[in-house]
């Protein structure tokens, strides 16, 4: 009996080892340790056995037994893995294929320079102030201390809506600050972004209609020396930590005094070349004190507060930024522009 | 502003290279744009005298010329000039030689025999007669110049050994227009001395007044008149150094007189003229303003039909001069001229501008009298003028002199404030430093009054002086600071956050943003086939646009995006997602400011249908938590197809619209089926809901019914939905369309629709019998309130 047991053994691994399907290996099971198999019958003899025989062969036979069941659990294993390896392969993919298209927009270049220069100011405390694009040339220009037959006035220069020239396109945000300096007591701190037109024929470097970023600080104790650090600070961070920059005086109607700024030429490094047209800075701003006459016409005490503003051309910026060499491409919006953003 | 170095150095002391005076000068406000160096174009040219000429003897044109250039040796040069004699003077261009617009000049062989160099004409010196009145044109230059010898360089001879900068000068500063008023900046610059020069007249040819009477009818308009007069005129080219001063400084010498005038305004600033005196009627002059239609010849040539607000110079009976602007052609100086009368005068500078504008005239006198010049400045130039009239011997000077000057001019005094400039420059300026800086400037400091100087109308305040102290201390030396002040927390509005988070969505579902001109063609609302009363037309209306194409503001945002659709098309970029938040223009009441509203337009053509821009309008609503709209067809949208077309409501409150183009407007744009949306911001963010509070997840199962119900196909889904979620009460949680069919098995004229209904109660697992009844209630309202039955 103990023969037959080794027997069974035996013929049972032999048969696992041979298994290739998952219903195979349930028949074995079966054919070994069914209800009906051959270790059924074989345990069904136990009783013809001496009782000295009967533990020893007992014991033998379960050891046998639970061999089997492991055998078969193992064998089990073993087909699942190599079922699942071949169904993998079976699976396999060309990962070269084109992934499936996910559409996703592009945000237009000059919205990106200008939500960085909003973030660049709101991270200094500054607020976004905005109005009207058909305005008052009380605000555009009168209190803006520009008189009566300055240039910018003129026909040629600004776009009309109304004959008695009351009302016309902006050219500049700076209505912007005087609306809230008439309307907020200091410390203000805002910038005014926005459209503001000019009669400039559309050609690589100008455009009727183009974006200024204008800022305003008023407070007790502004100084030429905060406009400096401030307008330092901004270049650093659209130009790079490195730029040097310079202030030239210059004369705008409503700061006094007033600069031009000057960002040393990042290509020849003030050397001189063709992108600096030989100077070896690039113009990229004007600013300012704020006029007394700008404060007080909007119900700020000179005397007490003071203040700096500056302006800047935001598609020169941009372009500058992209390497973009024709403003024209800004308006356009070509899909092939705009991709590449 | 062109600057002759070397009529600067005539009142200052300055040897500085052109780089540090063009930085120095730059730093202290007088922008410098360029300097330009003649002397750098022309190299190696020298005078020759010619000592021999012989004919080439294989040309019957050609001749061989001998020529002493101060060396050694005679050089040889081979010339087809035929005005060359010997013991002429010429300019010779030697072996190696550099002339205007960089030709070089080398030896060679002219049919086989040496030419060592070229004997130069005028044209090639770069001059002309106005130069050279002397020479001819198509000729060697023959030189008549006292200090032309052999061997001598011809840069000096010719004035090209000056250097020119060229100055930008702001509108505030027309003192600056001048060489005088630059050589201020730049003794105040390099702390040099100012070396101004009193003009000196001799006169004694009689008295003026016998001649000449002056009456100013408009004060307000001219408020100084100064005249001159000088009789027995010779009329004569100016000598060289003033023809090559004139020349150095951008303008053309004419004659004597007219020279004369020219260069005072180019010394002093102050725009002069001559009018010849036998041509003024009743030995009068007139300043007045014009009448109505009165026509009067300018100097170039042109009749000029003038208005009422025009200031004239006229004498007893017509107009001499447009004032400030251009001598008449009645009275112009000539060959002929005896007997002239200058005027300087000083004019109303919006006036003129005005004036100059309106005739599309602008001159060099418009552009600086519009700037409002000096009143002091008059009777100097006009002394100045006489004065070298007697220096080059163009005529006797009358004594005595018109000066209608009925206001004075007042100096102002300001106060000098030390700290105060100090506290706006954020600066440590010594105060000896700020007097010393304004003393050289001409301002005449008393302890702590300053006295401004006339030509400097632009200062006015404690900020103006500010800036003459700042900028000649530096603002470069200015220590940069960052402003103190309480803290402040900078941000975006809701609105502005809104704006953008819009547009982050809408480039999620493959937007792309664009950005076009506030301003288009009125003809659009034509292609838009906007009805010819629709308050749509009505927009604000450019008066002085660039062209019909840019001229009126925009009242809806489909023209800007159907363009850029078009133009997208037209470069066959296919599948194209659009999107623009941006403003429109729509007038109110006449008077007031436009209502200016942003809308949030999108475009497509392509990939994509009606429910694939709904579905992208539908997501952005909810990511503006915009709740519960209401899509409503719409027939009657001009723009947009009739059976394509939803209004978008949001309890009750239209939002903004959405379909495809029509058929005909996406032809007039080229375009084939294109469909657009157009959100109005502000009505959005009106309707948005607050924001949301947690609601607890559902603690008992959902039960899913599917039901699916023929019925006519007028009936709409929002109907049917409609019915169901009423009928279906608390316990229906949510009713999804998921198919619409019509075809074999459906009568004609009906569809069959299938919608997924969720179904749970809040505090206790539903039974069958609790669906069984919700359905049954669906079911019933549906026949009865729709026709539509189970299928």
């Amino acid at each position: 009996m103990k023969e037959k047991l080794e027997q069974i053994k035996a013929e049972a691994i032999a048969a696992l080892n041979s298994v290739d399907l998952p219903a195979d290996l349930e028949n074995v099971r079966v054919r070994f340790l069914g209800k009906k198999g051959e270790m059924t019958a074989i345990l069904k003899q136990m009783g013809s056995l001496s009782p000295q025989e009967r533990p020893v062969i007992g014991q033998l036979a379960n050891q046998i037994r639970s061999e089997i069941e492991k055998q078969i659990s193992d064998t089990a294993a073993r087909l699942e893995e190599k079922h699942l390896e071949e169904r993998m392969k079976k699976e396999k993919l060309d990962v070269t294929i084109p992934g499936t298209p996910v559409a996703f927009g592009h945000k237009h270049p000059m919205s990106i320079l200008l939500d960085e220069a909003k973030d660049f100011f709101i991270g200094m405390g500054f607020t976004i102030a905005e109005g009207p694009e058909v305005e008052l040339s009380v605000y555009d220009f009168d209190k803006l201390n520009i008189p009566e037959g300055h240039t910018v006035r003129e026909w040629q220069d600004t776009f009309y809506i109304t004959e008695d020239e009351k009302i016309h396109l902006r050219c500049q945000t700076s209505p912007v600050q005087v609306r809230v300096m008439e309307k907020q007591k200091p410390p203000i701190r805002i910038i005014s972004p926005g459209r503001v037109y000019r009669k400039d024929e559309v050609d690589a470097t100008h455009s009727p209609m183009f974006h200024q970023i204008e800022g305003l600080v008023v407070d007790k104790g502004i100084t030429m020396g905060d406009l400096k650090g401030t307008i330092n600070a901004l270049i650093r961070y659209i130009y790079g930590e490195n730029s040097v920059t310079r202030f030239r005086p210059h004369h705008f109607p409503f700061t006094e005094p007033s600069c031009e700024v000057d960002v040393q030429c990042h290509v020849c490094g003030g050397k001189g070349c063709r992108v600096c047209k030989g100077e070896g800075w690039i113009e990229v701003l004007g600013a300012g004190m704020v006029h007394p006459r700008v404060l007080a016409g909007c119900g700020i005490d000179p005397n007490e507060y003071s203040g700096f503003a500056f302006g800047i051309g935001a598609e020169r910026l941009t372009m500058r930024r992209f390497g973009i060499t024709d403003m024209r491409l800004i308006f356009e919006n070509d899909m092939r522009f705009l991709q590449q953003f | 502003m062109n600057l002759s170095r070397k009529w600067l150095s005539e009142f200052v002391d300055v040897t500085v290279s052109s780089k540090e005076y063009d930085d120095a000068m730059t730093d202290s406000g007088s922008k410098v744009e360029t300097t330009y160096e003649p002397s750098q174009e022309i190299q190696n040219v020298v005078v020759g005298k010619v000592l021999e000429t012989e004919r080439h003897p294989d040309s019957d044109h050609l001749w061989i010329c001998q020529i002493d250039i101060g060396e050694a040796e005679p050089v040889q040069i081979v010339t087809g000039a035929q005005n060359v004699r010997v013991g002429d003077l010429v300019p010779v261009a030697k072996h190696k030689s550099l002339l205007p617009g960089g030709i070089k000049i080398e030896k060679g062989k002219l049919r086989g025999v040496k030419s060592n160099g070229m004997m130069c004409s005028i044209k090639e010196l770069g001059l002309d007669l106005h130069d050279v009145p002397y020479a001819i044109e198509d000729g060697i230059w023959i030189l008549q110049e006292p200090d032309a010898v052999p061997g001598a360089d011809i840069r000096p001879i010719i004035g090209a050994d000056d250097s020119i900068v060229e100055f930008e000068i702001t509108n505030n500063r027309p003192d600056c227009l001048s060489v005088i008023g630059l050589a201020r900046e730049t003794a105040a610059t390099f702390g040099r001395e100012l070396k101004l020069h009193e003009p000196a007249v001799k006169g004694g040819s009689g008295d003026i007044h016998t001649h000449l009477s002056v009456e100013i009818a408009n004060p307000e308009l001219c408020p100084r008149y100064t005249a001159k007069m000088v009789k027995n005129i010779k009329i004569e080219p100016s000598p060289r150094w003033m023809r090559q001063r004139l020349r150095a400084m951008g303008v053309r010498p004419i004659n004597n007189i007219v020279d004369i005038t020219n260069y005072v305004m180019l010394e002093y600033g102050q725009p002069m003229h001559a009018f010849d005196y036998s041509c003024l009627d009743g030995g009068k002059i007139v300043v007045r303003t014009a009448r109505d239609g009165e026509v009067m010849d300018t100097l170039d040539g042109t009749p000029r039909t003038l208005t009422k607000d025009m200031l004239v110079i006229a004498d007893a009976c017509k107009p001499v001069g447009l004032a400030g602007v251009m001598g008449g052609a009645n009275s112009e100086i000539t060959e002929k001229t005896e007997f002239v009368v200058f005027e300087s005068a000083n004019f109303n500078g919006t006036s003129i501008r005005r004036t100059a504008t309106k005739l599309g005239m602008r001159t060099d006198a418009s552009g600086r009298f519009e700037k409002g010049l000096d009143i002091e400045n008059t009777y100097g130039a006009v002394m100045r003028a006489c004065e070298l009239v007697e220096l080059l011997g163009a005529g006797e000077v009358l004594d005595g002199c018109i000066d209608i000057y009925p206001n004075k001019w007042q100096q102002p005094v300001l106060k000098l404030e030390p700290e105060r400039i100090n506290a706006l420059l954020g600066a440590k300026i010594p105060e000896d430093f700020m007097v010393q800086t304004l003393e050289r400037l001409g301002f005449v400091v008393d302890g702590d009054q300053i006295k401004v100087p006339s030509w400097r109308g632009d200062v006015e305040g404690m900020a103006d002086i500010a800036e003459e102290v700042g900028r000649f201390y530096s603002y470069n030396k200015i220590e940069p600071t960052l402003f103190a002040g309480a803290a402040q927390a900078g941000g975006l509005t809701e609105r502005q956050q809104l704006e953008r988070f819009a547009g982050v969505t809408l480039r999620g579902m493959g937007y792309s943003e664009i950005l076009t001109y506030s301003f288009i063609s009125p003809s659009a609302y034509d292609k838009l086939r906007i009805p010819a009363d629709s308050p749509l037309r009505n927009g604000p209306v450019i008066l002085n646009p660039l062209g019909e194409d840019t001229s009126v503001m925009r009242t809806s945002m489909l023209p800007s995006m159907l363009d850029t659709l078009g133009r997208n098309k037209s470069v066959k970029n296919e599948d194209v997602k659009l999107y623009e938040i941006s403003k429109v223009y729509r007038n109110q009441a006449a008077g007031e400011l436009p209502d200016e509203r942003t809308i949030i337009a999108l475009g497509a053509y392509g990939q994509t249908g009606f429910f694939e821009l709904k579905g992208a309008v539908e997501a952005l609503l909810k990511s503006l938590r915009v709740n519960g709209a209401e899509f409503t067809a719409q027939e009657n949208n001009p723009s947009y197809h009739p059976g394509r077309c939803a209004e978008i409501t949001v309890g009750g409150k239209p939002v903004g619209v959405l379909g495809q183009i029509h058929p005909k407007v996406a032809a007039a744009w080229g375009l084939g089926e294109t469909y657009t949306a157009e959100l109005d911001f502000a009505d959005l963010l009106s309707v948005r809901a607050a924001e949301g509070v947690y609601v607890p997840l559902p603690k008992y199962p959902t039960v899913q019914r599917d039901l699916a119900v023929v019925c006519d196909e007028t009936v709409t889904i929002a109907q049917l939905t409609g019915c169901i979620r009423k009928a279906g009460g608390a316990l229906l949680k949510d009713v999804t369309l998921f198919d619409i069919y019509t075809g074999s098995h459906i009568p004609e004229g009906k569809k069959s629709t299938a919608f997924a209904l969720k179904l749970r109660a809040d505090d206790r697992t539903l039974t069958d019998a609790d669906s069984d009844a919700v359905m049954a209630a669906v079911l019933a309202a549906l026949k009865d309130e729709l026709g539509a039955v189970i299928r």
